[in-house]
């Protein structure tokens, strides 16, 4: 991968913004700010992290990638907080290591894996949008590897039907989980044959760097064309099971929210539409894209089905 | 000077503290503090300011009534127009920034969920409780201004309803505005109010004392 200018990766407007605060702040204490953190560019500012790396500056259909900063400080991670530009703070003292993934249930070669056992699965880049069901979305790069090559590994047997993923239940750690508002742990599912679809991966990082605990950390799902919240953080447990298993999400809001959350921009939510969405760092809105613009991969999984009813 | 302090105190802060949400805000905006979506957040304060503000009106009148204190009544009509301005602002960012005016995709914003459609019913309601604010307006209307008035508790109603749909799930800070608006509307219910009847009402206030002075 090639190592990529920061500028390049960073929304224009907040890129500008952060070029006028440092002209704003004077060349002298911009120099010695800069020095200190050994920052060539005096374009770039000093809080944003070194090292991030990703292949292109874009997606495949030309939309540029969300700042690594916005990435991580903008957050849906309800065991910290409610409050997504809260949650980077709440989660900075999140323990991920040592961390395991059980993976059981209707297989027949179950296992534990450790983080170290699941780093070894080849990972690579997806450069992937992210619905938010809210009306938001960011484009990230990814690191990760495919569901379907750990699954391989545990041999789903033919009863296994569905696929359930665990968040870690930790009242310690994640504080919210101490509030009796919502059922923890938080759980989300797949049908298998989503789960083994190639653009469904387990992710291990972003930006070339490992998963921040606010993201996610160790390791989360992502499954780019369904709304964000399906796609599970920091997991401990993955079971192969023959019953539709019920999401977090579906035991909260049974009305609102459904087991397949594909973005679907003719399909609103109970109470707001969903046929827009604000891509961070723009101004106005965009309309949002049939199964968040994977259509043409994944559209054959719901051929026949009525989207309004299986929403 | 001091006397006029002291007459004037409470129409000083509230001519004054009213510009100062949208202050805060223009400063965060200067200062890049609104954070990943500004639009948003631009939206939900302006839109919390107009509903703080209506509800700081609705309690002008049991402010006097019940407490007796009847400096509340000469700020009533400010905090009134100020949160219809408020509400304005927080409808045109909506539809001019947010939007950008595509009338197509507006369409389906109000009208495909109920949760914009609400808010903007309750403008509407507001609308013309604005426009007859003044003096002459009331004098004109008589006992018609007093009931379009009364519509103000259908908007603040309306706006709770509009709040309490746009969260996704912790309703409970839409409804501790919304307990508020229910208080208040409990209190001017005639078997309540009968028991302050002694204490005069707006009206016959302004006619007595402050014929020529804005409440």
């Amino acid at each position: 991968m090639d190592k990529i200018h920061p500028s390049e990766i960073t929304p224009e407007p907040l890129y500008l913004s952060r070029r006028q605060f440092i002209a704003a702040a004077g060349t002298v204490a911009a120099g010695i700010a800069l020095s200190a953190c050994g920052l060539a560019s005096p374009t770039t500012s000093p809080t944003i992290t070194t090292n991030l790396k990703a292949s292109k500056d874009m997606d495949e259909l030309g939309d540029p990638l969300t700042a690594y900063d916005t990435i991580t400080h903008y957050n849906n991670f309800y065991e910290f907080s409610f409050d997504k530009e809260d949650v980077a703070e709440r989660a900075q003292n999140f323990k991920t290591s040592p961390w395991t993934v059980q993976v059981g249930g209707l297989v027949n070669k179950p296992r534990t894996f450790g983080l170290e056992d699941l780093l070894k699965f080849e990972q690579e880049e997806r450069i992937y949008r992210l619905r938010c069901v809210e009306g938001w979305s960011m484009v990230i790069p990814w690191i990760g590897f495919p569901l379907s090559k750990l699954l391989a590994q545990v041999e789903p047997r033919s009863s296994a039907k569905y696929v359930r993923f665990e968040t870690l239940l930790d009242r310690q750690q994640m504080p919210m989980q101490r509030t009796s508002y919502f059922q923890w742990p938080y759980a989300e599912g797949l049908r298998l044959d989503e789960a083994m679809h190639p653009l469904t991966i387990l992710a291990t990082g972003l930006y070339g760097k490992p998963l921040p605990p606010q993201d996610g950390a160790p390791i989360r799902l992502v499954v780019p064309w369904k709304y964000g919240f399906k796609s599970c953080k920091s997991i401990v447990k993955i079971d192969l099971v023959e019953e539709m298993p019920v999401s977090f999400w579906m035991a909260s809001a049974p009305d609102e929210y459904g087991f397949y959350a594909n973005v679907n921009p003719d399909v609103s939510h109970p109470r707001w539409s969903q046929a827009t969405e604000r891509r961070i760092g723009e101004l106005s809105r965009r309309k949002t894209l049939m199964f968040n613009g994977y259509a043409e991969q994944v559209a054959s999984l719901y051929a026949g089905m009525d989207l309004r009813k299986f929403f | 000077m001091v006397n006029r302090l002291r007459t004037h105190w409470l129409r000083l802060i509230v001519h004054i503290g009213v510009w100062l949400p949208l202050i805060w805000i223009l400063w965060d905006a200067l200062h890049n503090r609104l954070g990943a979506e500004p639009i948003r957040e631009i939206i939900l304060r302006t839109g919390k300011t107009a509903l703080v503000l209506l509800i700081l009106s609705l309690a002008c009148t049991p402010a006097n009534s019940w407490l007796g204190f009847r400096e509340a009544l000469r700020v009533r009509r400010a905090l009134g127009l100020y949160a219809f301005m408020y509400a304005t602002v927080h409808l045109l960012i909506f539809v001019g920034v947010d939007y950008a005016f595509d009338w197509s995709l507006l369409y389906d914003a109000i009208f495909e969920r109920p949760y914009a459609l609400v808010g903007f019913a309750a403008f509407l309601v507001l609308l013309p409780i604005a426009m007859t604010s003044t003096q002459g307006w009331m004098k004109r209307l008589g006992q018609t201004w007093t009931r379009l008035h009364r519509g103000v508790y259908v908007a603040a109603l309306l706006v709770i309803v509009h709040f309490v749909w746009s969260v996704k799930l912790d309703v409970r800070e839409p409804l501790t505005y919304g307990a508020i608006v229910v208080a208040l509307l409990i209190l001017r219910l005639p078997p309540l109010r009968r028991k302050t009847s002694r204490r005069p009402s707006i009206p016959s206030i302004l006619r007595r004392h402050h014929s020529n002075d804005a409440i």
